[in-house]
């Protein structure tokens, strides 16, 4: 496992392997190894910064320097450690019992977040849940259809009103009141438009709904090929909306996919699920254990 | 200006910041070695120094000289067929924003009057010809579509003959987002370039891979598989109105001499530019709109 970081720390430490003693400097010189490793993983800098000055701490001390293969310590150091920061597992999605669940979908544009709500929409039906699929944007091309055309695929029912008309408040709070009213649907899942964190317009129309709808969990969709960018996205969208979790898309290619350790740093909410694929049944829960190996180039 | 001795901390922060683009590893280290070797301890100008950097930055992104272009000429970056239509191939992984580029392309040319046929060769993804199909109804152009599920090589074979039949300019091929590592969605791609080759001689003229500028180190990865199967002629750098760099362009050029041609700074028809090697690399450094 982790060969390519366990090549290079074995390099860093080789003085010890010819018979030497390992330092203190020997240690940090492999960590810088570690730090490479992350960066090209793509982690943010700064949360790459912070995460190696704390498994420092724990790598210089004795059980590193007398052990007798110093890079399997190092590796379990920060193996554990990117374990820890990405956890702990929370699957869950806030749904109550007696009333209707909302649940938004947020995120930049293309992330995944229409395929996403199919997704879920499938999922919590297999559970025995009702869902009922609201279009909220009314910006992208074809973006009503698209929805409905993936509620068809999956046997979900979509609502949505003529964007000419409307706007994604209205819908939004029109599926929502029309599920409460008919009572054919226990889940109402929002698909809004992709925006820029850093268009102030759309950001504060994305509030207003948050506001008024309250919905239940807001999750953020985040692409898993997002490179140093994903910790501004995150956190902006954080401050927003206060999100409650947190789906990476698209990792069922080669990424190392080190935007989950950034985006969960910023935000300090949990990475609930995984995409796998453009199918709307590759939807996986997230775990921690196996996205560490990953980043590590496991 | 007064000098400032470089030391290791200061070299630490041209690092960072060079990371920060996403520009890799690799090239960081590369431009940051260079600086400790020529500078370190000694007296230097931290402006200048990013003046040099900056430089060099653009030097490798205008390429030597082959692929300068018109700043003002949207068409100049396309390498046109000296006969009939003009193929123009439009691929890249999921939701990076090919279809809405290749909208703002198609609408660029009809304006110069130039007759365009859209291709929607993605059959695959829910809506996608919808898309794509709304565009051209906005633009006022041409659109070749089949059924969803259909072959998208028919697609592409169907729109060149149409292109010939009306004697039209340019073809644009939008296919459906596909993962790199996805070998038989890749084969496809490939089928697609021998059929119009079939059909209109050096077709593609133009092989753009899409790249959306938030891209990490995956970008590598994207344009090397993309080229294998379509040999990309260029790049089409999307999402740059955010605050995300796109220097995964740097190694890409370096390593694979694939130039960027276009950027994409919006979602609306007119939201896209040619590339400008120099604007580029001023906004890689430009941390104005980031917390
Ligand atoms: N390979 C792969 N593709 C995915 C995954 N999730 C979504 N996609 C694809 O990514 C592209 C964008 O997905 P959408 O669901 O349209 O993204 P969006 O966030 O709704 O996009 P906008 O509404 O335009 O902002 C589509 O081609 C999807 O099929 C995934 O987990 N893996
Ligand atoms: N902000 C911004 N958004 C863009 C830009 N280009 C495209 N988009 C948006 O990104 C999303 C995805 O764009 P598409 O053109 O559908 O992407 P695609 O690559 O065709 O997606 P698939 O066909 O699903 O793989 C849409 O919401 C577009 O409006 C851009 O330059 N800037
Ligand atoms: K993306
Ligand atoms: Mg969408
Ligand atoms: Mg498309």
């Amino acid at each position: 496992m982790f060969e390519s970081i366990t090549k290079n720390l074995n390099e860093a430490f080789s003085a010890f392997r010819i018979g030497g003693k390992l330092t203190e400097k020997n240690i940090r010189d492999g960590l810088q190894q570690v730090r490479q490793a992350l960066l090209e993983a793509d982690v943010s800098y700064d949360v790459t910064k912070e995460f190696i000055d704390k498994v420092a701490e724990e790598a210089v001390g004795d059980k590193v320097l007398k052990s007798l293969d110093p890079t399997e310590q190092v590796v379990g150091i920060v193996y554990q450690e990117l374990v820890n920061l990405m956890g702990p597992v929370d699957h869950s999605l806030a749904i109550k019992r007696n009333d209707v669940s909302v649940i938004m979908m947020v995120g930049l544009q293309g992330s995944g977040k229409t395929t996403t709500c199919g997704k879920l929409a499938r999922l919590l039906k297999e559970q025995g849940h009702r869902p009922l699929l609201v279009a909220a944007d009314l910006q992208r091309p074809a973006a009503i259809e698209q929805l409905r055309v993936i509620g068809e695929q999956i046997g979900v029912p979509v609502y949505s009103e003529d964007p000419k008309t409307s706007s994604p408040l209205k819908v939004c709070q029109n599926g929502v009141k029309q599920a409460k009213k008919t009572g054919d649907a226990d889940i109402v899942i929002l698909d809004t438009a992709g925006r820029l964190h850093v268009d102030d317009e759309l950001m504060a129309e994305l509030e207003a709904i948050d506001r008024k709808v309250r919905p239940d969990q807001a999750l953020l969709v985040c692409d898993a090929m997002t490179g140093q960018d994903a910790v501004n996205s995150a956190k902006t969208f954080n401050e927003a909306l206060e999100i409650d979790g947190v789906i990476l898309s698209k990792m069922d290619g080669d990424t190392r996919g080190g935007a989950a350790l950034s985006v969960k740093q910023v935000t300090g909410v949990p990475i609930k699920f995984i995409g796998v694929g453009e199918q709307l049944d590759r939807l996986e829960e997230f775990h921690p254990d196996r996205m560490a190996s990953r980043i590590m180039g496991g | 200006k007064p000098g400032e001795i470089l030391d290791e901390e200061k070299l630490e922060r041209f690092f960072a910041d060079l990371i920060r683009t996403d520009m890799g590893v690799k090239a960081a280290t590369a431009i940051v070695d260079e600086l400790r070797t020529k500078h370190l301890g000694r007296t230097i100008v931290l402006d200048e120094l990013w003046e040099t950097i900056r430089g060099k930055l653009k030097d490798i992104l205008t390429g030597d000289g082959e692929t300068e272009w018109e700043i003002e000429n949207p068409m100049s970056p396309i390498n046109m067929a000296e006969e009939g239509p003009t193929v123009l191939l439009v691929t890249g992984v999921n939701g990076v924003g090919k279809t809405t580029s290749i909208a703002k392309l198609a609408n660029y040319m009809h304006q110069n009057g130039k007759k365009v046929v859209l291709a929607a060769a993605d059959t695959f993804r829910a809506a996608a010809v919808e898309q794509l199909t709304m565009w051209s109804q906005r633009i006022g152009c041409e659109i070749v579509t089949k059924e969803s599920g259909v072959d998208p090589a028919a697609v592409a074979h169907a729109a060149c003959q149409l292109a010939k039949e009306i004697n039209a300019d340019i073809v644009i091929i939008d296919t459906a987002g596909r993962l790199q590592t996805q070998t038989n969605l890749m084969d496809q791609l490939g089928k697609i370039v021998r059929v119009v080759e079939k059909q209109i001689p050096g077709a593609p003229h133009e092989s753009l891979l899409v790249l959306d500028a938030t891209t990490g180190q995956n970008g590598i990865s994207q344009a090397s598989n993309f080229s294998s199967y379509a040999n990309c002629t260029g790049i089409v750098l999307s999402k740059l109105d955010g605050s995300a760099k796109g220097g995964i362009v740097v190694p890409i050029r370096q390593e694979m001499g694939i130039p960027v041609k276009f950027v994409g700074l919006g979602e609306q028809i007119d939201d896209f530019q040619v590339f400008n090697p120099a604007l580029f690399v001023d906004a890689l450094f430009d941390r104005g709109d980031v917390a």
